[in-house]
Formats: C-alpha cells, structure tokens, sequence
C-alpha cells in the first residue's frame, strides 16, 4: 500500500471538515448545534480542525429541552468555555412561557416542541445555516437526507424535492427567511463516531459509561428514575448498572444494562450489538414514519 | 480478530442500478441481513410492517424504501444511503432508483461512487435500463462496474442463459470504455452467491458479490498527479493570544489533486503570482507534505491577493483556463435548459456566471451515440454543450480528475440544482511564465 492512502476515518474527517469549510465559505451566518452528545463532541473537534488556528467562526447553539440529563448540560458549557466559543442556549420552557411552543392537553414529551423553539432562535439571530450531527445510519427518513439539506421560509423539509447533490458540489444558495441545515456527519455510523472518539481521545459526558442508577421498566426499556419519571405504585425499582448509548430526553431515554467504563468497552460492545442505537428511543417507534413527519416539521 | 480492534482500512462507496423491479433493494436488504449488519429492532420492524401488509413476508426492500411515499407506491423515489462495514472494508452505498424519471438521482448516487453495480433480471436478460445505467457509470467514469444477473433461481440456475447474458452485455461493452467488469450469477431473494458461495452454481469459478466488493482494488481511484488546491476559506486569526500568530495568513481547502510539499514551488490563480510553500498547517500539527484528498491549510511565502474560489496549483501538470467550456451535461430539473439562459456555475470552491452558448447535441444514453442538436435538453437528457463564464476558470478534463473537472449549474432565482457538468480538457493551458512576477 502506497504511503498516499487515507484509512476510513481519514476519509470521513476529510470530507466533513471540508463540508465545514463550505458553510463558513458561504453563509453569513451559520450556527453549529450543540449539545454536548457524542455526535456533536465529534463535530467539534471536526470544526476545530477546519478553523484553527482561527476562533471558530460560528456560535454554538443549543435547544435545552427542560429534560436533558444534567450531566449533559454541564459538559456542554464545560466544552464550550473550553473552546472559547459563544453558546447559545434557547428553552422550551421559555418558549412555552411566551406562547411560541404550545403544548397538546397532556403531551409531557419535549420533542415536538424543541421544533418551534430551535425555529425561533434561527429567525431571533437571523441564522442561514445551522450544522448538525445528524448521521444517515441512525433512521431511514435520514438516509435520504442530504448533506446541505435546505428548509423553506417554513422551515420545512420537502424529502420528494432535494437538491441533487453531485461529486463534492454543495449548494448553498438561498433566498432571504430560507434556511440550510448541514450534516457533515452524514455518512458516519456510530461505530465510527467511537472509533474517532478514541483516535482523537475525546472526552465524553459520564453517563455514557456505566454507572449504578435506579430504574423502572416501561415498554421493554429501562427508564431512568427522576422527578420528571417517578416510579407508578405498581412498579418495581432495580437498581442496575447501565449507561446510555443514545442521548434523548431524561424521560424517554432507555438505559442500556451495561459494565462498559471506557471507550475501548464502549466499541466493543457496539461491535457484538444485536439492536440499533435508535433502538433505545421510544421517540422513533411510534410508528414507522415517526422521524419522517418530525423531519418535515423542521426536526433535526 | 477481536471486537475492539475492529478496524476496516478503507473505504469502498458503490450504488445499485436498476428497474423497478430487478431487486435493488432486496439486494441491499440482503447484503447487510448477511453481513449481519442488521440490527434485532430493524428485523422488528420489518416483521411488523410484513404483518400489516406483507401477509407474513419479511420484504428486504423495506430497509432502503424509508419514505411512506415509497412504500405506498413500492418503488425508490430517493437516493438512500446504507453503510455496513467487514473487517476488510467500510461500505458506503447509494441506493438509486431505476424508474426513468429519476435518472438524475442515479447521477446523484454515481457521482462519488467507486464501483457501481448493475442488477440484471435473468429472465429478461440486458434491457434499455441496464444499458442506460452502464452508459451512466461510464460517463460518470466511475472505475468498476459489477453487472449481478439477478433471479438465476428463476432460469434454474442456467448457466447458458447466464453466458447468454454475458454476451448480450460484452457485445456493447466496447463503447463503454469500462476496464474492470465483473459478472456475477446471484438471487438476491435467497442470497446465492451474494455474501456466501451458492451451491446451484457449480460453474461458476468466480467470487461472491461481497468477496469481490471486498477485494477490487481502489488505491489508484485518487489522483494524485498535478497539485491543486481550491481554496475554501481563508484562516486568519483575530486578535490571537499567540503572538506568532499576528501575521497568520492560512489557505484553507481540500486537496483536489496530486501532492503539496514544503518548499515547493506554487502558483496562485487568477493572482497569476508564484510562491513558495512556507508551511503546511494542519491541526494536529505541521506537516511536510499532504496529498488529495487530505484538509489541509497552506501558509505562503508571498502575500498574495488569494480568496475563496482562487486555486493554488503545483507548476507540473498545469491545468486548463478560459471562458469559453465544452462539457457533457445531465439536465436534473423539469425546465428545461435553454440557449442564452444565464447560470450560477459551481466549480470547486468557485462560483462564476455562464450562459449557455450552444447545444451541439443530445446523446442517446442507450448507445451513447450523438443525436441531432436539440433546441433544449430536458430532464435526465445527457448533452454535449457550451458554456461562457463570465470569468475565467481554472480547470481540468473530466477524464482527468473529477474534482476539477467537474461543475454543477444554479438557475438563478429559485437556486434549483439543474445541471450535473463534466468538462472536456481545455485547448488553453495556464502559462506561468507570462504570471511569474513575484512581488
């Protein structure tokens, strides 16, 4: 083998980071969404490497549910003054208080209504362009999904008209009130998120190891025990050793029994995993076309 | 090998081709069920919808059809992209519809693709569609070419129908300038010879359809002959808490082809001015050389008026310039491309005004012969045009190098991609000797 020879996350890096470099090249302003889950912790690092030695020129941005894991929080801020970069951070709970995210009679679940709220904070800071982690492998909606994947004034996906997207040619036009969500992620798998977590010796937020935590069982998962989940009286608390793989709300993320403490127990473990990373969301299994209709809301 | 090394040394992207129903996407939900690459919730769920409306049958093409739209209507109205991995190889594949009015996605799925398979139905033998998505990949030039003779169990596993084929296909083959064609007897519905050997072809000598997507060799699909650089951005610090970095001036970018080393000679265009490479930045430290297609940031010896959409080019192998293009183009929208329209050009980092100037002719994607000048070219129409920018581009052939040989088209207004371009080697080379003053 020749010494010009890229092995498969070279490869992924090169094309992400020149994916990054496109959105700083042709946007005015362009935000990159953070939340401080894998995904994200490897964008980045990916921005890191398409900016510096410069400040990363775009904010972070991030939609705060009310039910996030605490522990993600405090990475997230961590991270970012780490970085020295600007976080922005918009609240469902504020956009509820103000009237711009209204909940259904008993809806508990912050999904839908991160929508309304990310959607607010692009036209507050008039941004054109938001970068996401979004990866094709994790859903098949997303498998269709371009890199540049372009939102009408609506904010819309419109999956039966997407830009054809040829070679590494992306376009980025828009007109006014439009806006382009970018995936340089897209062709990752989770395997290689872990696997560039390791290569580039990333530090992740402590919940995705194993740890002891009290919980309930609940449509064949393992919900964590909060004030936002209490236990029914009928319900059995266990407390088991578990961490996450997939990082959604406190309410609706299953956790994944577990001894795994390091990356390395981390990669192993997804090697010999008979189910999908999105497989521990019940946001997803609703139904089969759950994140298409969330997507052509203006979901990531 | 144990779990925790599992580390695939490359990256091997090819699409699927195909009608409606020659089983594309049975073929891929095959791949990964027998690579087990599936997950327990993904069988689930096919096992659901088999319920509802399969009538117990796990459909496989399920796995790729993720619209509802799809599965209401049964055929692939997208590019789908599936990733698996083997210990030898990550796998990258773009599932492009063969219904006709989606040619443009194939072009889509092709364009980056290494290897592009072509699904025959062994009891229709080669038909227009897998003539027209052969003549795609080579105008693509897309290096491999797998043509799957699918549905043998339906012929019994006939190995003359199976030579018959072979010889339909061989028969066209000279047209296609396509070095490196494998021929493969499979049943995607069963899974003969797609991951393991099947045992109704005793006849058949060659490797499974994963044996030989695992072996075909692709280190040279990268060109690595003439340096080129489009730059993307330009990385200059403010205010940096490190004083060397005051005078920080970086070019960051892709490497589009060839190599880059310190101390080398370059050329910056349209600045027309030579330089030296000071030094290669890189975030994980400086480097002394760096090859395409690596991101890279190059600090010069010169300041030189270099912004977005400039190219820094090695002094070998010196690209095309002009204004004035030939180039074949695959028209992607319902308005059709008209003489006289103004364009947004994209090329590389570079996005110039053109108009078109001419439409010399059509080509017949079934023969690849030219057709009469048309007075438009409609959608999934392949043609040969001319273009004038309104600057001048700095370019290679297509046959050349993809990456500086290759262009898309804007329409100006409703910013509709329209146009896939690959552009014909310039008659006017970039002179550096008229460009050599350095300042």
């Amino acid at each position: 083998m020749s010494n010009y020879h890229l092995d498969h996350l070279q490869h992924l890096e090169t094309e992400a980071i020149h994916v990054m470099r496109e959105v700083a090249g042709e946007f005015e302003r362009p935000a990159l969404l953070f939340s401080g889950g894998k995904d994200s912790i490897c964008l980045i690092r990916l921005a890191e490497k398409a900016f510096r030695p410069s400040e990363l020129p775009m904010p972070l941005l991030n939609v705060d549910t009310g039910h996030h894991f605490p522990e993600l929080n405090e990475f997230r801020d961590a991270r970012a003054k780490e970085l020295g970069a600007k976080l922005i951070v918009r609240r469902v709970e504020d956009a509820i208080a103000s009237g711009v995210a209204v909940p259904a009679p008993g809806e508990i679940s912050r999904n839908r209504l991160q929508i309304p709220t990310l959607l607010a904070a692009i036209e507050e800071f008039r941004f054109d362009c938001c970068i996401g982690g979004a990866r094709r492998d994790e859903e098949k909606a997303r498998a269709k999904e371009r890199f540049f994947s372009f939102r009408d004034s609506f904010g819309q996906w419109d999956p039966k008209n997407q830009r054809p997207e040829i070679w590494n040619l992306y376009n980025a036009r828009i007109n006014p009130g439009e806006n382009m969500r970018v995936f340089p992620l897209s062709n990752w798998t989770e395997m290689d998120v872990w696997e560039y977590i390791r290569r580039e010796k990333l530090e992740v937020p402590t919940i995705y190891f194993s740890h002891r935590r009290q919980c309930v069982r609940r449509q064949g998962q393992w919900l964590p025990v909060t004030t936002l989940v209490p236990p029914k009286p009928n319900e059995e608390v266990r407390e088991l050793v578990v961490r996450v793989r997939t990082i959604g709300d406190i309410i609706s993320t299953g956790m994944v029994e577990s001894p795994a403490d390091s990356v390395d127990d981390i990669i192993a473990e997804i090697a010999a995993a008979r189910v999908t990373e999105r497989g521990s969301r019940a946001d997803d299994k609703s139904s089969e076309a759950a994140m298409e209709d969330r997507k052509k809301a203006g979901y990531f | 090998m144990p779990a925790s090394q599992h580390h695939p040394v490359d990256i091997l992207r090819f699409n699927t081709c195909g009608s409606v129903d020659d089983g594309k996407s049975t073929l891929i939900g095959r791949l990964l069920y027998d690579s087990k690459s599936l997950m327990e919730d993904q069988i689930e769920a096919l096992e659901r919808s088999a319920d509802i409306t399969g009538g117990g049958q796990i459909n496989l093409a399920n796995l790729t059809d993720g619209l509802r739209a799809e599965r209401e209507q049964g055929i692939t109205i997208d590019v789908a992209y599936r990733y698996f991995a083997t210990p030898r190889r990550k796998f990258i594949i773009a599932d492009t519809p063969g219904h006709v009015q989606y040619t443009r996605n194939m072009v889509t799925g092709a364009s980056s693709a290494n290897l592009s398979i072509v699904l025959v139905d062994a009891r229709l033998g080669v038909i227009e569609q897998s003539r027209r998505h052969s003549c795609i990949a080579s105008l693509l030039r897309i290096p491999h070419l797998i043509v799957a003779i699918n549905k043998m169990d339906l012929v019994d596993w006939s190995e003359a129908r199976f030579m018959e084929i072979r010889d339909q296909f061989e028969e066209f083959l000279p047209r296609l300038d396509m070095k490196d064609v494998q021929f493969i007897p499979i049943s995607a519905l069963n899974g003969d010879n797609v991951v393991e050997p099947s045992k109704h072809t005793p006849w058949y000598a060659g490797p499974t359809l994963l044996g030989h997507l695992e072996s075909v060799h692709i280190g040279s699909d990268w060109n690595l002959n003439g340096f080129r650089l489009p730059v993307q951005w330009v990385n200059r610090p403010n205010n940096p808490q490190d004083a060397k970095l005051h005078d920080f001036r970086g070019f960051s970018g892709q490497i589009a082809g060839g190599i880059v080393r310190v101390g080398q000679k370059v050329l910056a265009l349209p600045a027309g001015i030579t330089s030296t490479v000071q030094q290669i930045w890189t975030y994980d430290g400086p480097v002394q050389e760096a090859f395409c297609p690596q991101s890279v940031t190059l600090v010069l010896a010169h300041d030189i008026d270099i912004s977005r959409g400039s190219m820094i080019i090695g002094l070998d192998q010196l690209p095309g310039t002009g204004t004035e293009l030939h180039a074949k183009v695959c028209w992607m929208h319902q308005r059709p491309l008209l003489r006289g329209k103004k364009y947004f050009l994209k090329h590389t980092s570079n996005t110039v005004q053109a108009v078109v100037s001419e439409i010399e002719h059509r080509i017949n994607i079934t023969t690849l012969e030219p057709e009469p000048a048309p007075t438009e070219l409609g959608l999934n129409d392949i043609g040969e045009i001319r273009l004038r920018t309104a600057k001048p581009l700095i370019y290679d052939g297509y046959a050349a190098n993809r990456l500086t040989g290759s262009f898309i088209l804007v329409e100006q207004g409703t910013n509709a991609t329209v146009a896939a371009g690959m552009l014909h080697a310039s008659r006017e080379v970039v002179k550096p000797e008229n460009a050599d003053y350095v300042i």
